[in-house]
């Protein structure tokens, strides 16, 4: 009959410790705005094409870009191609 | 309605700008899409150069038409002092501002403005909360400013509204307090449930072992609900007591502590399993009636005075060079520059030639005032036109505006608050049960002196008015969010039940009963579809209020091409279009010699010919008339702060027994609600503008009229949609309604509550019953009052849930 007191416990200390994350999760403002997140989550990251967030590829891409720039311009005599 | 319009005048109007989708008037094409305006334009280059095009097939109604883009400069906000004040966080490469932004209302907007990083280096992240309209940016202050930051968002359309109580921003969200202590008391009252079962279903006497464990847990989990859940309750019940008056909280208090401590004492004893299940069940669902009931409109501020209203900081002159300063520094003296659109922030004199002063924040009242030089200008006037320069008279806190907050109406302390019905009722109540208690006891005591006590905390225990006190919370709340679906917003329950007891109804004027922004336009004259484009596209360029309402009521595409375009200010415009010379404007400016009374006139004239005049009128809202007729008498007085040119016209809309007063200053609306309280009872003021708000204040029920929820609304107790004010009198009603619908409730707590006390008075109130009887109240009249308010409101307003 004692392992039902100790099931009781453990039962009890389980739901408690939910208690608690749910707690924490209302502090933590989880629960201010509900509708926002709700469709957050539903917004497909596009494949990035060499944007900030990638910094060191963008400059690269960036000084590439600059250089090829330069070579048509100097072949269209200054002429801008953009 | 765009295709009606089409019909009409059979010009093709029904290209719709890609970004805003409002109809095109001049077409731009870019991309082969039309817009509206090059702001819209800009946003799609802006949107499409970062490739962030999505946005328009996420929402059909996407962007917000952000006109032609203003140059609406931010960099007072580079300012060491305000941007302190602005910015929640703030180090060398890591800084958090919250802004408002008004403008959100899509999955769209919250799309965009959570990419931001995409379209500006130097922005970290963004989110967007959805309810409070306010958007947390974080960024990196080397790569970006601030002004950078909010000078984005202008240019997307979602200008920030950066005002002197922008610190409202950084405050917590409402209290969630409540929500922790319901949490904790359905958490227990869960696992109370789950231990009492066993007790309920006959367990074995051989299992008494279990029984005792189970009742030690359950004292223990009730432990929580006692001293942190009800808390609320022992703390009111003891202030109510200190000053003499009995509300709902004494019996509830006296009840709960009864059944506690009986409780506690049942299982210290070894005398029964306690009725700790009902204790933690009454106080879970006492606490969903208060979260119910505190239903917010966190968008909606119910609470703002001036200060949200003026700017946060003003260009002032310091050694012959602009410098932008918070408003508060501003002295006696200084010499301010204030642009096109912006508000004046405190009386001063204009120095400059002339300026236009738009006061409909403050009056209601959209017709600009004219000020020459040496002029006095109040506070709170918005400027149209050309930068002007003022010097300051007085400094914002004292200005002849916002001294109306000095009055002794703001500093209204709550205590003298209405005596809720709730209390009226309980005071009986508690002295009908503590009456019983008393007789009961006596005669237990002669009877049979060893259950003394036991009857005795039971009587206490079933008369804890448990269901009484759901009644109030599940009516009203239900009934507020029936309003709410109807635009109608209210600051909190009570409102509904002092509006229910309203008297007297007094009515502002300009932007309440007729249409601040909107006036009707008429032409008189005869005029060609052609002419008609060309003064459109004349009007159109100006930025006088009077042009634009002519500009809004033609309904045709504006011409293309005009030469020699001037605006003469204070006479009106002229240019070529086509090759005839048209001028639009005052009487002596285009050679007439006729005037209109209460109208303001614009007349056109084309080659020197005067061809007619455009008479526009302030327009009365729609079916007014009739809840004016509905409300009868209650309807007391109309105030106006404007001159008695609308005399006529509001006299015909009145019943000849209301008062029209005009020409009152904030101050006399005020006094002159205070003298009505006096003299008819509560009093209801219905008004829009800040020089209403000292009546909003002192009224018994304030309600502010508003065309969108955007703008400034003054401290009040509820805010109502223009368009909905022809159904006040349903609202009343209402109102009056869930009154009756709550004593209807209270008869039936009060019948259970017999009920209840007929098992407890004769001894036989076991836990069993306890556990049935109290839920089973509380459920009935928490269904009765969802229900009838639904039904009435359906009945009356036509919607059901």
């Amino acid at each position: 009959m004692e392992i039902i007191t100790l099931l009781i416990f453990i039962s009890l200390l389980i739901a408690v410790g939910f208690l608690i994350v749910f707690l924490w999760n209302m502090k933590s403002g989880q629960y201010d705005d509900t509708f926002s997140p709700s469709v957050r989550m539903l917004f497909d990251d596009k494949p990035k094409v060499f944007k900030e967030n990638d910094a060191p590829i963008a400059d690269e891409l960036e000084r590439e870009r600059a250089e090829i720039a330069q070579a048509d311009d100097e072949k269209n005599n200054g002429k801008s191609v953009l | 309605m765009l295709n009606k319009k089409t019909e009409n005048t059979g010009v093709i109007t029904d290209l719709q700008c890609y970004h805003c989708g409002q109809p095109c008037e001049e077409t731009l094409w870019f991309e082969e899409k039309p817009f509206c305006c090059y702001g819209c334009k800009t946003v799609f280059e802006i949107l499409q150069t970062n490739d962030l095009c999505e946005y328009y097939s996420l929402d059909s109604r996407t962007g917000i038409s952000v006109g032609n883009v203003t140059d609406e400069s931010f960099t007072y906000l580079d300012e060491p002092e305000i941007r302190k004040k602005v910015l929640t966080f703030d180090s060398e490469n890591f800084a958090r501002v919250s802004f408002t932004i008004p403008a959100i209302h899509c999955i769209s907007c919250i799309w965009l403005l959570e990419n931001l990083q995409r379209i500006q280096q130097g922005v970290l992240r963004s989110e967007v909360n959805f309810a409070r309209k306010t958007a947390t940016i974080d960024f990196d202050p080397g790569a970006v400013k601030l002004s950078g930051v909010a000078g984005l968002l202008a240019s997307l359309g979602y200008a920030p509204k950066i005002t002197l109580d922008s610190d409202e921003v950084h405050k917590p969200p409402s209290d969630r307090s409540l929500v922790f202590k319901l949490s904790i008391a359905g958490f227990c009252f869960g696992n109370i449930m789950l231990f009492s079962f066993p007790e309920y279903l006959g367990i074995d006497h051989q299992d008494s072992y279990l029984m005792r464990l189970f009742s030690w847990l359950n004292m223990a989990l009730s432990l929580p609900v006692f001293f942190y859940s009800a808390v609320d309750y022992f703390r009111s019940a003891s202030k109510s007591f200190k000053q003499k008056q009995i509300n709902i909280d004494v019996p509830i208090a006296a009840g709960l502590l009864a059944l506690f401590l009986r409780s506690v004492y049942d299982i210290i004893t070894s005398t029964g399993p306690g009725y700790l299940d009902s204790f933690a069940g009454l106080v879970f669902f006492l606490l969903i009636g208060r979260w119910f009931q505190s239903k917010t409109y966190e968008s909606l501020s119910f609470d703002r005075d001036f200060k949200s209203y003026f700017p946060l900081a003003v260009q002032k002159k310091v050694d012959k060079l602009w410098k932008s300063v918070v408003i508060y520094e501003l002295v006696v003296g200084d010499v301010i520059r204030i642009r096109n659109m912006e508000i004046i922030p405190a009386d001063c004199t204009l120095l400059d030639e002339r300026a236009f002063i738009d006061y409909s924040f403050v009056t209601g009242e959209s017709k600009p005032v004219k000020a020459k030089r040496g002029d006095s200008v109040y506070a709170g006037g918005r400027l149209i036109g050309e930068p002007v320069t003022f010097r300051v008279e007085k400094r914002t806190s004292q200005s002849h505006l916002t001294s109306l907050w000095n009055n002794d109406a703001f500093r209204k302390v709550t205590d003298n608050r209405y005596q809720k019905i709730i209390d009226r009722a309980a005071r009986n109540f508690t002295w009908i049960v503590l009456g019983i208690a008393v007789v009961t006891a006596i005669y237990w005591q002669i009877t049979q002196p060893s259950q003394m006590w036991l009857v005795l905390t039971s009587v206490l225990m079933v008369a804890c008015p448990c269901a009484l006190a759901l009644a109030a919370p599940f009516t009203y709340g239900n009934m507020l969010r029936v309003f709410g679906r109807n635009h109608f917003y209210l600051k909190n329950a009570e409102v509904i039940e002092r509006l229910a007891s309203i008297d007297a109804i007094v009515f502002d004027k300009t932007g309440t009963v007729t249409h601040g922004r909107k006036p009707d336009v008429w032409f008189f004259g005869s005029l060609s579809l052609e002419d008609l484009r060309s003064i459109k596209l004349l009007t159109s360029a100006s930025t006088h209020p009077l042009s634009e309402a002519v500009t809004n009521s033609i309904e045709e595409v504006a011409a293309e091409n005009v030469i020699d375009f001037k605006e003469l200010p204070g006479r009106g415009i002229e240019g070529i279009v086509g090759g005839k010379f048209y001028r639009v404007g005052s009487a002596e400016f285009t050679g007439s010699v006729h005037r209109e009374r209460d109208a303001s006139c614009v007349f056109v004239s084309i080659d020197n010919e005067l061809k007619g005049y455009f008479s526009i009128r302030v327009a009365v809202r729609k079916n007014i008339k009739g809840m004016l007729e509905r409300l009868g008498k209650k309807c007391f007085a109309l105030l106006s702060g404007d001159n008695e040119s609308d005399r006529t016209t509001m006299a015909s809309l009145f019943s000849p027994s209301v008062t029209l007063l005009f020409n009152q200053s904030p101050h006399d609306k005020l006094d002159y609600i205070r003298a009505l309280q006096q003299q008819a009872g509560k009093v209801m003021m219905v008004g829009d503008g800040l020089n209403d708000s000292g009546a909003l204040k002192q009224s018994d029920v304030g309600i502010a009229v508003t065309d969108s929820t955007g703008v400034f609304t003054p401290s009040c107790d509820g805010i109502l949609y223009g368009e909905k004010i022809n159904s006040l009198d349903v609202f009343i009603y209402l109102a009056k309604s869930s009154l009756t619908i709550l004593k209807t409730a209270f008869v039936i707590s009060f019948l259970y509550n017999a009920i209840a006390l007929g098992f407890a008075v004769t001894g036989n109130l076991t836990p069993l019953v306890a556990a049935i009887l109290m839920p089973l109240s509380s459920i009935s009249v928490v269904a009765f009052a969802s229900f009838a308010v639904n039904f009435i409101a359906h009945k009356k307003l036509g919607q059901w849930k």
